[in-house]
């Protein structure tokens, strides 16, 4: 398994292919939501919601193999493809390697001017709760 | 004769910039709307020049900016035709205004058991105010029902109509979908079983002919940024004798009378309800914004705006996979749509990403977006300075958006 430094380094030259042309990366980023694997319909309910972000989505992360398996979901295709690139750098990762990684695509990216201001806060609240779902599975771990 | 479009937007610096690469497409003016230069310059002015406090400064500036500053009152009261200048009085806009009633009118005539009517239609602005004000006294707010068009059901609101209605408090036009109700007909039924008539005209005011005298409302509440003027002010038309019967709504300096420790008596209207320095600046300079209007004229902006709302619905219905939500009869230049299979913060951002500015989601009207049955529409709404070539490339953008489920 590539190193999460890697996977972002793979996420940035993609996206640098992509160029300056706006359309054609949300476009990208819509696609990329479809890479997500099925949610399952029960648990699609308001505990699993992440509070601060514009449209809804859904996260719930449970422990496979001592490393944490996240699924996500959401009602918009943005904000699937944006929750895709997060899982492709984190999920079935240990706890602790999720809890130290330091997330530099978003900002190589551009991620902010991509998404603009208000689902920037949105991003930022789903990087936190993925965080903290990895720090509950350290901290059962741990017990 | 048609206004001359080029003309105008040449009044509009904004408008010409470029968004992600692409000429800006504003169709956001529901939102708020672009200032004119005149607006702008009417700002700075006031600033290099006039700058003082008025009413009571005894030097030539808070002379002159007294002056100006009711000068916009009376633009205001001849633009809505009111009877006199004091029936207007300035707030922060359409929200504040209509807390204003809520507080004092509300405050003082509204008792246990009363009864205050709104409709589906309303924005969350409309709604909360009334909402806190039955929680407070113990009245009953009740919802005219809409049909599946967007448009009030008026025999279902003369049923609602008695004694107990001490006011009605409805939107003149839609944010969220442009229906223009049948306020002249709600106002004359209300006024028949003695209810008081608060229009919310914050969308009404840039589009329709507004003579608050033929329409016989008590209320009419509207924003100045809607209607090409400065952000963070609007005003609320009163009829003399409702805001007489009403007390103050805050305390402070200019909305008294005499003040002692014992006792304070306040000030004649308008000025008993503009307690504390105002917006001075933004007052003045939102007179430029009523001139503005009035040189185009109301009926010829109407006309124009009607000719690029029938031109859009025309253009995106052949639109695979275009839904219009809200298909009134009697609309203001606003078009709400959906695409099928996709959401429309998507579809907004697509559209940003080819500089095209709408507005997506419930419009702060999530009563009547769950009515519908949507989570929100993608709406676009037009305004003087739009023309139809922004319109064929929001018919493009949406087309090639539409393709990617609804091939």
């Amino acid at each position: 398994m590539s190193s999460i430094q890697e996977v972002q380094d793979e996420i940035v030259s993609e996206f640098e292919i992509l160029g300056d042309d706006k359309e054609s990366t949300i476009y990208y980023i819509m696609e990329l939501g479809g890479s997500l694997e099925d949610f399952p319909d029960n648990e699609r309910i308001e505990v699993n919601t992440i509070k601060g972000c514009q449209s809804k989505v859904w996260l719930i992360a449970d422990e496979k193999d001592g490393n944490v398996h996240f699924q996500a979901d959401s009602n918009t295709d943005i904000t699937k493809g944006l929750i895709s690139l997060l899982l492709r750098v984190l999920n079935y990762r240990s706890p602790e390697e999720i809890i130290n990684a330091k997330l530099d695509f978003v900002e190589r990216i551009g991620m902010g001017s991509i998404i603009g201001s208000q689902r920037s806060n949105g991003f930022a609240s789903m990087i936190k709760q993925i965080k903290l779902y990895a720090m509950a599975i350290q901290t059962k771990q741990n017990a | 004769m048609g206004l001359n479009i080029a003309k105008i937007r040449g009044l509009f610096p904004v408008l010409h910039q470029e968004v992600h690469g692409k000429p800006l497409v504003y169709f956001d003016n529901a939102a708020t709307t672009q200032k004119p230069q005149a607006v702008l310059d009417a700002l700075t002015n006031y600033y290099e020049k006039d700058n003082s406090n008025i009413h009571r400064g005894a030097h030539a500036l808070a002379d002159r900016a007294t002056r100006y500053f009711e000068e916009t009152r009376e633009a205001i009261q001849h633009f809505i035709n009111a009877r006199e200048a004091a029936e207007v009085i300035f707030t922060k806009g359409t929200t504040e205004s209509i807390n204003l009633v809520a507080a004092t009118f509300g405050r003082k005539f509204v008792e246990k058991g009363d009864e205050i009517i709104i409709s589906t239609l309303e924005h969350h602005s409309n709604i909360v105010p009334w909402q806190m004000l039955c929680e407070e006294k113990g009245a009953v707010l009740k919802v005219i029902p809409i049909n599946d068009a967007g448009e009030i059901i008026f025999e279902e609101f003369e049923k609602m109509l008695s004694a107990k209605t001490k006011l009605v408090s409805i939107v003149h036009a839609s944010n969220a979908l442009g229906t223009v109700n049948p306020v002249k007909k709600v106002i004359a039924a209300a006024h028949a079983v003695g209810a008081k008539v608060l229009l919310d005209g914050a969308q009404s005011s840039s589009h329709l002919q507004i003579d608050v005298q033929d329409l016989d409302c008590d209320f009419f509440a509207f924003s100045a940024h809607k209607l090409y003027g400065p952000t963070g002010l609007g005003g609320l038309y009163g009829k003399r004798e409702v805001f007489e019967s009403m007390p103050p709504y805050q305390g402070g300096g200019e909305m008294i009378k005499e003040v002692t420790f014992e006792k304070t008596t306040y000030n004649e209207i308008p000025f008993k309800f503009e307690a504390g320095t105002p917006n001075i600046a933004d007052v003045i300079s939102f007179k430029a914004a009523i001139d503005f209007i009035n040189e185009l004229g109301k009926d010829a902006i109407k006309a124009h705006e009607d000719e690029l709302l029938a031109y859009a619905n025309e253009q995106l219905m052949q639109i695979k996979g275009f839904i219009p939500v809200g298909t009134a009869q009697e609309k203001v230049s606003v078009l709400s749509f959906n695409i099928n299979a996709m959401h429309p913060y998507d579809v907004g951002m697509m559209l940003d990403a080819n500089g095209i500015a709408v507005r997506t989601g419930h419009h702060c009207t999530q009563p009547l977006m769950k009515r519908l049955g949507l989570e929100g529409t993608v709406r676009a709404s037009f305004a003087v300075y739009n023309s139809k070539s922004e319109i064929d490339k929001l018919a493009e953008g949406v087309s090639r958006i539409a393709r990617i489920k609804n091939k």
